[in-house]
């Protein structure tokens, strides 16, 4: 029983972390209809930045650790914007109206190009930061307990204020409205005066910092990483933003838990070795039972 | 068409982009984490930053002159340079050149040395490999980010039916074909009924179970220490120093123990099976099922709306893409002697795809070359081993920017009416 309730805990937060990152691809699928392949090395980046930015940090002498958190937090998310915004420009913007297969090949060379740029500017070996909080709150339930650290428990409020601004920004500012336009119908828009390709380079910039912000809280929390470590969390989020239907913001944060705590317990109860098997396993059958999700709306094409 | 260069916005331009460098190269260039501590290196990033000032001037400066314009207008335009259709009864000049490849590459292990010999032999691997991808990426149009699945299934294939069932090189080659061709089904049946960027990520993770399959599974696989895969043999006759009982080939034939043998002799099969396999898919190109690949990719909707069953022709491909693939496992694996999981990592099915993309999309040619160029230029440029992955991503990224349908045109004979039919 209490494995059963640690799990659920250790995945709320894993899932937390992955509906961040699906945010990204389900907003950008949303609005040009590709999946962006680069994007879990952008978040890759962003993990690199936060041990840069702590490293930083601890050389100029501060040790306050929510200093720290909400420093590395705003340096990070601002570079990594800037690389979705870069990503965008060299390698999506020119083949706008190309082929899918086009814009998808040039995403895969962008994330081999991101991957082996940082692997030849930082090293091949892995890196890590320091753990920089510990402790935690413990909860006894009958001979057994419950461990929940204070590093998760930050995880779970920064992902979930981060998921609430983002949905205010979408649902209630002019940008969002201009951004849910320019997903409806981007010729409409634009001749509605919206300049569609300025919001496809927003987008961009929206999905990386999501990435970023996950980025931040899951290394901080493990501590270490390598070059390789956008690869298996990006398919997975993908998994996430198709279980909750891709194109759907509140979608990819439902996909994100769902994915995150039956992994966990996948893991916990069954086998370690093969949660990755279950989670791409999981990706194959929703896409045979429920190919538009679970709130995505099914995909008609129009000629 | 007014062609004077502004070039104070060029400067502009310049500077922006430069500044843009600075924030993006900035950390991930100038400072390298050691251990919780980190070095700076800031030359590396003024030569980043440089770099990309003087690449943006020069670009802006060129997008402004009258060339360059014309450039900008072509791709506005849309102009993506289709295949080239020569007249029906058109005879290439160049229908020399096949027999004297032929017999060429008939030679080649007779008066190439060992060391030329295996890579050669490697570089027709990913020739094989490159030409089924080509058949599902180049023909169908279908992204197919896990061939290496495929690659592995054919490879662990004879290592693993070697020491469990027995079954040597021959059994196995085609029985490789048709269990990467029964895999592609599984795995495509129900993909293939969706959008094809599914596909994409679906093959990816396809790829990454089977490996994780291979690495963890390790009471059948033996994990990470691999499994070896024995040698083929000629009619019976083995290509060891010794046999326990029997003769080996250099016995037979009265000659001095030499391990090259083994290689000739792969590589004879397998530039047998390469031929085999580009005179196939010749053919294909010109049946109805190559048309119907051919025609998806162009227009699925219209496919449908004339009644092609989309499922059966892409799934059609996907199959023959896979057992090509399973078969140059099945090569690898006994040029190898020995497989283990980290020859099947994600990189490598990124290899085969900038060989077909850089080939071109549907050309075999192309692809051929390719294959040599990006496996045997690797050998000889050693010191440049780790910018490797680096120069394919940034292959993929220009190559789709600047000619995505490869370098060289996919050509192809135009039909004409039969004499005495009805016009």
């Amino acid at each position: 029983m209490d494995i059963v309730l640690q799990q659920l805990v250790n995945g709320l937060t894993l899932g937390s972390v992955y509906g961040l990152i699906a945010i990204g691809y389900t907003m950008v699928y949303g609005i040009i209809g590709m999946i962006n392949f680069a994007h879990g090395d952008v978040y890759m980046v962003s993990a690199y930045i936060t041990a840069i930015v702590v490293a930083l940090l601890s050389y100029f002498g501060i040790e306050s650790f929510p200093i720290i958190i909400v420093g590395t937090l705003f340096i990070t998310i601002a570079i990594t914007g800037a690389y979705g915004w870069a990503i965008e420009q060299i390698a999506y913007r020119p083949l706008r109206n190309s082929s899918r297969l086009a814009a998808l090949i040039s995403a895969i060379g962008m994330s081999l190009i991101l991957q082996n740029y940082v692997q030849i500017s930082q090293g091949a070996r892995q890196q890590g930061i320091p753990n920089l909080l510990s402790g935690a709150v413990r909860f006894d339930i009958g001979d057994g307990f419950v461990q929940i650290t204070y590093m998760k428990l930050i995880i779970l409020l920064v992902a979930f204020i981060s998921m609430g601004v983002l949905t205010y920004i979408i649902q209630k500012t002019k940008l969002g409205r201009m951004c849910r336009a320019t997903q409806q119908d981007p010729k409409m828009a634009s001749i509605l005066g919206i300049n569609t390709d300025r919001i496809i380079s927003i987008v961009f910039v929206i999905g990386a910092s999501m990435a970023a912000v996950a980025g931040v809280l899951i290394t901080m929390d493990y501590g270490a990483f390598d070059f390789y470590v956008g690869f298996i969390i990006g398919i997975k989020a993908f998994t996430a933003a198709v279980l909750g239907g891709i194109g759907s913001l509140p979608g990819a944060m439902l996909g994100g838990l769902i994915l995150g705590i039956s992994e966990s317990l996948f893991a916990g109860l069954i086998s370690s070795d093969y949660k990755d098997v279950f989670s791409f396993s999981l990706l194959v059958i929703i896409l045979i039972v429920r190919p538009s999700g679970l709130l995505g709306k099914p995909e008609v094409e129009k000629v | 068409m007014d062609s004077s260069i502004d070039f104070k916005k060029s400067l502009i331009d310049s500077i922006l982009a430069g500044l843009m460098a600075l924030v993006l190269f900035g950390p991930i260039v100038g400072i390298v984490l050691d251990g919780y501590d980190f070095n700076t290196e800031y030359d590396r990033v003024a030569w980043f930053v440089a770099i990309v000032m003087v690449g943006r001037f020069g670009v802006s400066c060129f997008l402004q002159s009258s060339k360059g314009k014309e450039m900008l207008f072509k791709r506005s335009s849309g102009d993506s340079g289709g295949v080239i259709v020569t007249s029906p009864n058109y005879k290439s000049q160049m229908i020399w050149i096949i027999p004297v490849v032929i017999l060429v590459g008939l030679l080649v292990p007779f008066i190439a040395s060992k060391y030329v010999l295996t890579v050669v032999i490697l570089g027709l691997i990913y020739v094989l490999l490159g030409l089924g991808l080509n058949i599902v990426v180049g023909l169908a149009g279908l992204l197919d980010l896990g061939f290496v699945g495929f690659y592995a299934i054919g490879a662990y294939g004879l290592a693993l039916g070697y020491e469990y069932l027995g079954l040597g090189f021959w059994s196995m080659l085609p029985i490789a074909a048709i269990l990467a061709a029964i895999a592609g089904a599984i795995l495509g049946f129900p993909v293939l009924r969706m959008h094809g960027d599914y596909l994409a990520i679906v093959t990816l993770g396809f790829g990454e179970i089977i490996r994780l399959i291979l690495n963890n599974w390790a009471d059948v696989t033996h994990g990470p220490n691999g499994v070896s895969a024995p040698l083929p043999s000629f009619f019976g006759l083995e290509f060891k120093r010794r046999v326990a009982d029997g003769t080996t080939f250099h016995e037979y034939f009265g000659l001095s123990y030499d391990s090259g043998f083994k290689y000739m002799f792969i590589y004879l099969i397998l530039f047998l099976v390469v031929l085999l396999v580009l005179y196939v898919k010749k053919r294909l190109v010109k049946m109805p099922i190559g048309r119907a690949w051919e025609a998806l990719r162009e227009d699925e909707i219209a496919c449908r709306s004339l009644g092609l069953n989309h499922v059966l022709v892409k799934l059609s491909a996907f199959m023959m893409g896979a057992s090509v693939g399973g078969i140059a496992g099945v090569f690898f694996a006994t040029y190898q002697g020995f497989v283990n999981p980290s020859s099947f990592t994600f990189l490598e099915s990124a290899l085969i795809l900038a060989i077909v993309v850089l080939g071109g999309l549907g050309s075999t040619l192309g692809v051929v070359i390719a294959a040599f160029g990006l496996t045997v230029l690797p050998e000889l440029l050693r010191e440049f081993a780790e910018y490797r992955i680096l120069m394919f991503g940034v292959l993929m990224v220009v190559m789709m920017i600047w000619k995505p349908r490869g370098l060289v045109r996919v050509t192809r004979t135009g039909f004409a009416t039969r004499k005495g039919a009805l016009k």
